[in-house]
């Protein structure tokens, strides 16, 4: 197991709200979890009604980590009171979108701290089982929440009456077996009720018709490890953390060409170019800034000059991207924009589900088209070809994959159409001299 | 055969869910990591265990990348080589690992013992290049670090002997 | 249309559409006569939003929506014609052709192919991918079935056919991304009704017919929709046939009782037509053997020796067995020969349900109304199975049961001795009895009282299924050859008592049976269920007729046969039948006759005993009419000549013509309209029949009791046996289950 340096070289710009127990001894076991404020927000939401918790998540301006950045109390006021059949909660715990890795900090050092938060939402939204669906990479992560699970059903937190409220909640973890599209949350349903992981077809959305045809709430497990914090500062508090709108901190996952790259919490809309440059380091080698993924590979790529920006959905969907799942890669000028859109287009293209033909057909495509390109086989009309590729799968596939795939591409043939006019001149890739270049 | 701390494990994984069938992924996966891969018997023991025909645990099968029909070497080297990594180095990892072990892609050592896979992000980007040993992390990896590695593991292969049944 | 309050009212492309709540965008815009082009949506089966062929444009709504899976609301304002939805099918089209390969010139689906179509009318047939396709060899899924995975759409069709409509869920998708294909449920090969409607509904060549697969272009083809003659359920099949060949069958235009369904002897088992041991020359016995003779000869020889034996022995040493295949047009006629040319009663056929007791209980309780229709087990919200097998008897029925219950969630009920497919998966409440006792579970339903040892779970179980019973209404009852005789007329007067139009069913095997039992194809019935004792029945066919028919009541089957045995009787015609195997009779018996004809198309056991064998034209050879088991008449339409052979039709008229009656019909339509004028209940409009619909008749008469139960046993063949033609089809032979024990599941 690697050791928490890895994720965390620290710096003093953090703000740790849920990372504050990170690197604390023993920090995963409910002994030391207790010691510091662990299962209080529990003890206070008991206290709560229902309606009061989902307000108090609303109000903290809380917005989904794994990507969509939908607001969570109100995700939560969809699932319908009234509903005679049973209700879930689960935890999207399938953390594949490429540069991203915040969520394997938050079980490896704090699975209380998650496991809290999910009773919780468990007793905002009138549920009484919960799953933790974890890809099935992270098997020594689920090894980890399996005994932290153990230890709560044994304290109290979970199972029958919990503390006295009356209040029942089970709770189970789930493991995936590698497939990224078992992150979207309807196939991950479906994959959660042993089915191949197709998205099912929205509306209906799975706070009405989720697992096993029951009102279902489906949140990241950075989203729901910081409803403890939101209920025990309040939701004034914490939202005043971030911008407006833009709740708290969140964990951002800086990689690439970075000095000190690392998972860091920070506030809501700090700016990017502090990020990389003081929170970061700068870049490796003294490299200059040829782009920036701002939040795991499926966002638009930003160029060097677009990095002037507070790093809050709203202000990157503003710029025409996205804060995504908040993985930051920092990419240096020595890097070939051709290659990085054909490793993109390759992820999408094996993690396709394959259900609906523009997806399964174009990233495939432009996989090939791409590589074809990119080692010297391309052809003038390639790039307008791709680009109208692109186009014709954003909007038009079942599930958000598709887009995934499409946006990025969009970004590069625009922002980076020389490197690609550059390959056509030379018939061969610009780069090749650099390691990351060559094919 | 499946052994009975297998069966037993099967048992209570089922137990989790209101509906059986629920369970098939978590099955195929201990099963795959007791028996080696998704042998015919465990497609069969899963289905029967959830009650689905066996095709249903087949579809399945061939969705999760994960999941393997053939047999593959002890230690399954599993090279990211996705964004953050390939920024890093992760497909010299890649190659250097090619080369060291005589293999490629999804292909295993006559002796049985190293598998290699390029594989998509696995999470550790932060520690790039990295790869995962069965389901261990190795990150910030250097070709140097790698050879250590596999001797590492040669080692404690050669330790555990062999034909002791683990 | 005013707008009333069960209807949504919205505007595609500018036109105003009113439809029900509930109603599907792509089923709305059909509707208005809008096409909106999909390949994944298919009516009646499950959404998928894969294709997204169906994207259109809905106003307030930021991305385009897929027609198939929106469903309207009142007062949506919907575009299908804008540029950006016209792009998007191009676009669509474009992603589908990537990894299509365009090999048309030698696809089996060339010119009947929706994506040649659907690029043909939207375009997108440039293409711009320059990359190499993905390549995959063509797979062997069965005998029957083939798979190309490159030309492979991914619509999930015949998944869903096979899993909605047909229960057998044999398919499943492997790999996935562009790697995604359908992969077969037994190791890369299919264990299912091999019944080939994944192939019909492919909407591109991906699935192939393992019979018709390159040999030939569909638009070399003439079409001809007739009847299948395998089971009694009637179902309509084109005959796609080059040069006298048939070359595959399938309903093309969806028409006819069984709309897109066919089982693997509709589909595939009509081969037998063709096969290499069909007679193709009368055969006349000289000493111990059989030579070919010429038809003059072997009619002749024929009329003469029967001559002979009647100016002998008198028509009392005559019998005739007619046939369960044979159209009711030749029925007809053939006892109109026995009892108006040879004049006499001893006529019958191998009886498989007991149509008889059915019509004479529904008339005596006033209720000859009460017949159901394949339509009406579709549309019923209640059924009562008792006996049989439809998944292997009657396949049609079966999938009208299932899809009663998957489309209008109707309530089936099963009384059988055997876990039957439907009583394991389809049935509210499964009543399992011993064998034959199916008969006092009805006494017992109906009279109550006790009865513990009759069903498991004992009376509290017959008593639960009453209950449930009466709580249902509109039930219809489908029973087979369990229940004859008096049981029938129980189960009648107990059905009647529930609530609602209780309608019946029996079930019968084979194409004819139920026409063969209404044409009087019986030794104490005229056709249309008249007593041959009444009087007057008698006389209005004697003037119809012109001749005089024998009062006395006939032989039954069994009784004709221990006559022969006995040596009473001594010559015996048999047209389409062949009781040596259906009764199990030893060889000896048939040697006691003076004269045996059969009529066959191949060389059956009792054909091999004949002193002539005459070979007839099979099904696809002739035109006329069939009854189903749920007594719709249609007709069955020539498709095709074979050399050597006549049909019954002409072989009826001629032995009559040589034994010195003067009958004129010049064809089968002539003897048609005779039925039509004088056989009561089958006053059918000739102009639907030649339309090809399916027209219900309603019995009504007082035919006598079922003198011996042991004359009603069903054949029970199975899904891939028919009697006596089935051994002669390649493909039913052909298939892996086939060799599976009868009552198999899949
Ligand atoms: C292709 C795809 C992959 C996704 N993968 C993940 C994932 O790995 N983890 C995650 O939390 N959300 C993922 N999401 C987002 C989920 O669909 C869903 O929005 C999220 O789980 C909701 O939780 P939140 O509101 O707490 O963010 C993915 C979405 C798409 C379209
Ligand atoms: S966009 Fe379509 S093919 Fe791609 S993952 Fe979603 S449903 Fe599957
Ligand atoms: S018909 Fe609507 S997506 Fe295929």
């Amino acid at each position: 197991m690697p050791d928490y340096q890895s994720y965390a070289q620290g710096s003093p710009l953090e703000v740790k709200v849920i990372s504050k127990r990170f690197g604390l001894p023993n920090s995963a076991s409910i002994d030391v979890f207790l010691a510091h404020e662990g299962y209080q927000a529990l003890v206070k939401a008991l206290k709560m009604t229902p309606e009061e918790v989902i307000n108090e998540v609303k109000n903290s301006g809380l917005r989904g980590r794994g990507g969509a950045g939908f607001n969570t109390g109100m995700k939560w006021s969809f699932v319908p009171r009234q509903s005679p059949k049973p209700k879930y909660v689960v935890c999207n715990a399938d953390e594949s979108e490429p540069a991203t890795c915040k969520d394997r900090p938050l079980m490896e050092y704090d699975p209380h701290q998650l496991i809290e938060g999910i009773i919780i939402a468990g007793y905002a939204i009138g549920s009484h089982q919960g799953y933790i669906y974890i890809r099935g990479e992270y098997r020594y992560l689920m090894e980890i929440l399996d005994r932290a699970i153990a230890e709560a059903y044994q304290r109290g937190y979970l199972g029958k009456n919990i503390l006295g409220s009356g209040f029942d909640f089970d709770l189970a973890t789930h493991t995936g077996a590698g497939a990224y599209e078992c992150g979207e949350e309807t196939a991950l349903l479906n994959s959660l009720e042993g089915l191949r992981g197709y998205p099912r077809v929205k509306p209906p959305f799975p706070a009405v018709v989720g697992l096993y045809g029951c009102p279902t709430v489906v949140n990241n497990v950075e989203t729901l490890s910081n409803v403890p914090a939101i209920l025990l500062m309040g939701a004034e508090a914490y939202a005043k953390l971030g911008t407006p709108k833009n709740g708290g901190t969140r964990l951002f996952c800086l990689s690439g060409h970075i000095n000190r790259p690392g998972v860091y919490e920070l506030p809501m809309g700090f700016p990017l170019r502090r990020m990389i440059e003081e929170v970061g380091g700068g870049l490796r080698g003294g490299k200059k800034l040829k782009a920036v993924i701002p939040g795991g590979s499926s966002c638009p790529v930003l160029s060097a000059d677009q990095i002037d920006v507070p790093m809050d959905f709203d202000s990157l969907a503003k710029i025409g991207s996205m804060l995504g799942s908040g993985g930051v890669v920092v990419i240096d000028e020595d890097t070939c924009m051709v290659k990085l859109a054909w490793r993109i287009m390759k992820f999408y293209a094996h993690e396709s589900c394959g259900w609906c033909i523009p997806c399964r057909e174009g990233t495939a495509w432009l996989q090939a088209l791409l590589a074809r390109f990119h080692s010297g086989g391309g052809l003038p009309q390639d790039p307008d070809t791709a680009l109208d590729a692109s186009y014709n799968m954003l909007g038009k596939t079942l599930c958000p994959l598709g887009d995934a795939a499409a946006l990025p591409m969009i970004s590069i043939l625009k922002k980076f159409h020389h490197e690609f006019e550059e390959h056509l001149k030379l018939g061969k890739c610009p780069f090749e001299k650099n390691g990351t270049g060559a094919f | 055969m499946l052994s009975e701390s297998l069966k037993a494990k099967f048992e209570e994984i089922i137990a989790r869910y209101p509906l059986k069938r629920s369970a098939i992924v978590p099955l195929l996966m201990f099963g795959q990591d007791e028996i080696g891969y998704v042998s015919d018997e465990l497609i069969e023991e899963v289905a029967r265990a959830v009650g689905v025909p066996a095709i249903e645990v087949i579809e399945d099968v061939g969705y999760y990348s994960m999941l393997h029909r053939q047999p593959i070497g002890k230690y399954n080297l599993q090279v990211c080589t996705n964004v953050s990594c390939m920024l890093r180095g992760g497909e010299a990892i890649f190659a250097h690992c090619s080369k060291r072990l005589g293999i490629g892609h999804k292909q295993t050592t006559p002796d049985g013992l190293f598998s290699l896979e390029e594989v998509e992000c696995i999470g550790a980007c932060c520690g790039a290049p990295a790869m995962q040993v069965n389901y261990d992390y190795y990150e910030n990896l250097t070709p140097a670090k790698v050879d250590q590695l596999i001797d590492q593991l040669r080692e404690a292969h050669r330790n555990l002997g062999s034909g002791t049944g683990e | 249309m005013a707008e009333t309050r069960s209807s949504v009212s919205l505007t595609i492309d500018g036109k105003t559409v009113h439809v029900p709540p509930g109603t599907l965008l792509i089923e709305a815009a059909k509707q208005a006569g809008i096409e909106v082009p999909s390949f994944c949506y298919y009516p009646g089966l499950s959404l998928q939003g894969a294709c997204r062929m169906c994207l259109v444009s809905i106003e307030k709504m930021p991305k385009m929506q897929t027609a198939c899976t929106t469903v309207v609301t009142n007062g949506m304002v919907v575009r299908t014609d804008t540029d950006e939805v016209k792009n998007a099918r191009k676009a669509m089209l474009e992603f589908v052709l990537t990894n299509h390969p365009l090999d048309c010139p030698v696809c089996d689906k060339g010119g009947e192919c929706e994506l040649q179509d659907m690029v043909f009318r939207y375009g997108a047939a440039e293409t711009r991918f320059l990359e190499p396709k993905l390549h995959e060899e063509e797979r062997k899924f069965s005998s029957l079935v083939y798979y190309d995975r490159p030309r492979c759409i991914l619509c999930y069709r015949c998944i869903r056919v096979c899993d909605e409509g047909m229960d057998v869920n044999a398919y499943g998708i492997g790999f996935r991304g562009v790697h995604s294909e359908i992969i077969p449920n037994r190791d890369g090969r299919l264990e299912c009704e091999e019944c080939g409607a994944c192939i019909d509904i492919c909407p591109v060549g991906a699935l192939t017919s393992g019979t018709y697969r390159y040999k030939t272009r569909p638009w070399e083809l003439t079409y001809t929709g007739t009847i299948c003659n395998h089971c009694g359920d009637g179902c309509k099949t084109t005959l796609s046939v080059r040069n006298n060949q048939i070359i595959r069958a399938n309903n093309r235009d969806h028409s006819g009782v069984n709309g897109e369904f066919l089982c693997v002897k509709g589909r595939f088992g009509w081969d037998f037509v063709h096969h290499d041991q069909r007679l193709a020359s009368p055969l006349i016995r000289q000493n111990a053997s059989q030579h070919p003779a010429t038809w003059e000869q072997a009619l002749e020889m024929t009329a003469e020796r029967l001559q002979a034996i009647l100016t002998e022995r008198g028509p009392n040493a005559v019998a005739v067995i007619g046939s369960n295949r044979t159209t009711n047009e030749e029925s007809y006629l053939l006892q109109r020969f026995a009892r108006a040319v040879l004049g006499t009663n001893h006529i019958d056929h191998h009886r498989t349900a007991d149509f008889s007791s059915l019509v004479r209980a529904l008339t005596e309780a006033g209720a000859a109304d009460r017949y159901a229709t394949m339509e009406d087990i579709f549309r019923a919200s209640s059924i009562l199975l008792i006996g049989n097998d439809p998944t292997h008897q009657h396949p049609l029925v079966a999938y009208q049961i299932r899809q009663a219950v998957r489309q209008h969630s109707a309530s089936l009920y099963v009384i059988n001795s055997a876990a039957i497919k439907l009583a394991l998966r389809q049935a509210k409440l499964f009543l399992k009895v011993p064998p034959r006792r199916e008969v006092d579970v009805i006494r017992v339903l109906a009279g109550g009282g006790e009865a513990p040892d009759l069903a498991e779970g004992g009376s509290q179980a017959i008593t639960a299924l009453r209950d449930r019973l009466r709580q249902e209404t509109d039930t219809v009852i489908i029973f087979g050859d369990e229940i004859r005789g008096g049981g029938v007329a129980e189960l009648v007067r107990w059905g009647l008592s529930l609530p609602g139009r209780t309608r019946f069913v029996a079930l019968g095997d084979y194409a004819n049976s139920r026409g063969a039992a209404d044409m009087g194809l019986l030794p104490a019935t005229l056709p249309g269920y008249q007593p041959l004792a009444d009087a007057a029945a008698r006389s209005r066919y004697e003037s119809a007729w012109g001749a005089s028919i024998p009062a006395e009541p006939g032989k039954d089957l069994r009784s004709i046969l221990s006559a022969i045995d006995a040596g009473s009787l001594k010559a015996l015609l048999v047209f389409g039948s062949n009781p040596l195997k259906t009764f199990r009779l030893d060889q000896s018996v048939l040697s006691k006759l003076s004269f045996l004809m059969v009529a066959e198309l191949f060389p059956t056991e009792t054909a091999a005993m004949a002193d002539v064998v005459l070979p007839a034209a099979s099904f696809a050879e002739k035109s006329g009419t069939v009854t189903n088991t749920c007594g719709q008449v249609q007709a069955l339409k020539k498709t095709m000549r074979r050399a050597g052979t006549r049909s019954d039709f002409e072989i009826i008229c001629a032995l009559a013509r040589l034994m010195g009656a003067n009958w004129r019909y010049r064809s089968a339509e002539d003897v048609l309209r005779e039925i039509i004028a004088h056989v009561p209940g089958y006053a059918v409009p000739l102009p639907s029949l030649l339309v090809g619909r399916a027209v219900a008749t309603q019995p009504r008469g007082l035919p006598p009791l079922l003198e011996d139960s042991n004359l009603v046993f069903s054949s029970r063949d199975s899904l891939f046996t028919s009697g006596t033609v089935s051994r002669y089809s390649w493909a039913l032979n052909s298939v892996d289950e086939a060799k599976r024990p009868y009552g198999h599941i899949f």
